[in-house]
């Protein structure tokens, strides 16, 4: 009894986590599969199918790469974000290690203060920053977004950073401050070679987040050449009401899954920097 | 010579400086200080400014102060009380759904099975993929024609002309559903791609902390014949409260906050039947050019938002503590 008891709640937990898989996957496998279908096969009024009956076709990649500006859009998101990494890295150690190390009591409210800044959402921001883009003479340039894409990553970034170099021992720079280096030097040649891990997760998240990022690019950036994946792909290959399905679909996944897959491996951190520190995962 | 010595001495004061810790701190924050005040502080300000102002795209000159006009004027139209109650159904109803959900798939993917690895990159997928592009999918799954979950709901006989045993299908006799043309499926569309796409976020939130109860605390309750709810509801519940309280937070802001999905899968339509005041405040302010009425709008947002913040900031001390 006791075995057919626990059978049947092995099954049920299969069970349960093969539904939870196929609602949150389900749909990059239908783009998967939609992206190598012929027209004849995927518009078949009243005798659709989910899977193939004419043979696969690579003329929707075709398209997608030859036809339309879709390098482009990957060209500019990558441009931007190793920019936006670049700054990031540069503004978020210092202040994160300022934040951990050298300023006392006054730093810890700072470092909240910093991560408020992050929970306030662009919805509230992007008009006014629109004009201020326009007063800079950056509107419809992708400078506009390297520009402003720091004020979400910045705030997020020192707060982990902050995380990682208060998780290292202080006897360690403090040993080498008493060796004769100086405190930057102490910094510069011991805390960070021990924070490059944390450093690592910082890069993949900032250019996640400026891959992620849809209303600023929507906002500030109208000419097609300029424009981001995020903004492109959804707003220019949908041209009125002709949606070119299997390349629109191939579009978002050829991005999505590899961004997915970088992503998952530094997903504990993340929800290390979500939840304040409460939780070390 | 004596420009050689101005810069010798300029740069032992800088080492002197930078030797002294109460200035290194500062100098070290400066930067980010400033890019925060100018790129977020400014701007906040600024919005607030545009809201009291009569500015357009076309004159931006802010010396026109009409008060409070542009509140008025917006609280009075229609769409404006349709765009608040979708933006607060949405955060709500996606809400208490990730939130039921989030706790099951975390109570599932803490205990051990084959392939937890691959399972745990599924699940994660529609929070690491890009959300414009993530929307596209649903486009297509909620297709008006097309739609492969009509497909397959016609497949199962619970929908189309082909019911089961002779009676009408449950879903009604017609080919297609048409979520996004109708206003009950289309709004209950933009609260399924929102939790599609924030339940892994609160997942792993979740997971994490149910990994931080100690083990013996457990073991105790089994061994004292508390059973599955019991331990759930009374021990694990309570124990990871706090920390559930903030995945709920971040999970309303990044709701009530986001235009992606809208945007993308209906643009606040058919008609007005899902806009939010994210939507609406970009339709107004950057498509129809009035920058006071679409801060305006936005601005809506900041009582939610100052309300959550007090309430992160506590949650996270109370975490602190325990």
């Amino acid at each position: 009894m006791a075995s057919l008891k626990r059978r049947a709640k092995r099954i049920a937990l299969y069970g349960a986590v093969a539904a939870f898989c196929f609602f949150a996957a389900s749909p990059f496998l239908f783009m998967l599969i939609t992206m190598f279908r012929q027209d004849r096969d995927l518009y078949r009024v009243g005798k659709n199918s989910l899977f193939f009956k004419l043979p696969p076709t690579l003329d929707n990649l075709r398209l997608l790469f030859f036809d339309t500006n879709y390098t482009t859009y990957l060209q500019n998101s990558f441009f931007i974000g190793v920019l936006v990494v670049v700054i990031t890295l540069i503004i978020a150690i210092p202040a994160a290690y300022s934040l951990a190390r050298l300023t006392g009591r006054w730093g810890e409210q700072a470092g909240i203060l910093v991560f408020l800044v992050y929970l306030v959402p662009p919805t509230l921001l992007f008009i006014p920053l629109f004009q201020v883009v326009v007063k800079l003479g950056l509107n419809n340039t992708l400078w506009s977004l390297v520009l402003v894409y720091p004020t979400i990553t910045i705030p997020f970034c020192t707060w982990l950073l902050m995380g990682f170099f208060k998780s290292i021992p202080r006897d360690l720079e403090e040993q080498a401050m008493v060796d004769g280096y100086s405190r930057i030097m102490a910094f510069l040649r011991v805390v960070m070679p021990l924070s490059l891990s944390g450093v690592i997760a910082v890069v993949v998240f900032t250019f996640a987040l400026t891959l992620h990022e849809f209303i600023y690019a929507l906002t500030f950036v109208s000419a097609s050449d300029q424009r981001t994946i995020s903004v492109g792909v959804p707003t220019e290959l949908i041209r009125g009401d002709v949606f070119f399905w299997q390349s629109l679909l191939a579009a978002a996944v050829i991005v999505a899954i590899p961004v997915a897959i970088v992503y998952s491996f530094f997903l504990d951190r993340l929800v290390a920097g979500f939840t304040g520190g409460a939780v070390k995962g | 010579m004596s420009v050689l010595g101005l810069r010798g001495g300029v740069r032992v004061q800088l080492r002197y400086l930078l030797d002294r810790e109460g200035l290194l701190g500062p100098l070290m924050l400066l930067p980010a200080i400033i890019y925060i005040l100018a790129l977020v502080g400014f701007p906040l300000v600024l919005a607030i400014a545009y809201s009291l102002s009569d500015v357009t795209a076309g004159d931006t000159s802010l010396d026109n102060f009409v008060g409070l006009d542009n509140f008025r004027g917006i609280i009075k139209r229609p769409e404006f009380r349709r765009a608040l109650q979708n933006t607060i159904l949405f955060v709500v109803v996606s809400q208490v759904l990730i939130i039921v959900l989030a706790t099951t798939l975390a109570q599932i993917l803490s205990q051990d099975f084959r392939g937890k690895a691959v399972v745990r990159f599924l699940i994660i997928l529609p929070w690491a993929a890009p959300i414009a592009l993530g929307t596209i999918a649903w486009l297509w799954l909620l297709d008006s024609e097309f739609s492969p979950i009509d497909l397959i709901l016609r497949e199962l006989h619970l929908l189309g002309p082909a019911g089961l045993l002779g009676r009408d299908a449950i879903l009604g006799t017609d080919t297609n559903l048409v979520w996004l043309g109708r206003e009950r499926l289309t709004m209950a569309s933009v609260i399924m791609v929102h939790v599609w796409r924030l339940l892994p976020l609160s997942t792993v939130i979740l997971l994490a902390a149910l990994t931080t109860i100690p083990r013996d605390v457990l073991d105790q309750a089994e061994v004292d014949g508390a059973g599955f709810w019991r331990t759930l509801f009374q021990i694990k519940i309570p124990l990871i409260l706090p920390i559930m309280g903030i995945a709920i937070l971040f999970g309303m802001i990044l709701t009530a906050g986001d235009m992606a999905v809208v945007f993308n899968l209906t643009r606040g339509g058919p008609v007005y039947y899902t806009q939010v005041l994210p939507t609406w405040s970009f339709f107004i302010g950057i498509e129809g050019g009035s920058l006071a009425q679409g801060a305006a709008v936005a601005l809506f947002l900041l009582p939610l938002l100052l309300v959550v913040t007090i309430l992160v900031l506590r949650l996270a001390r109370r975490s602190e503590v325990t």
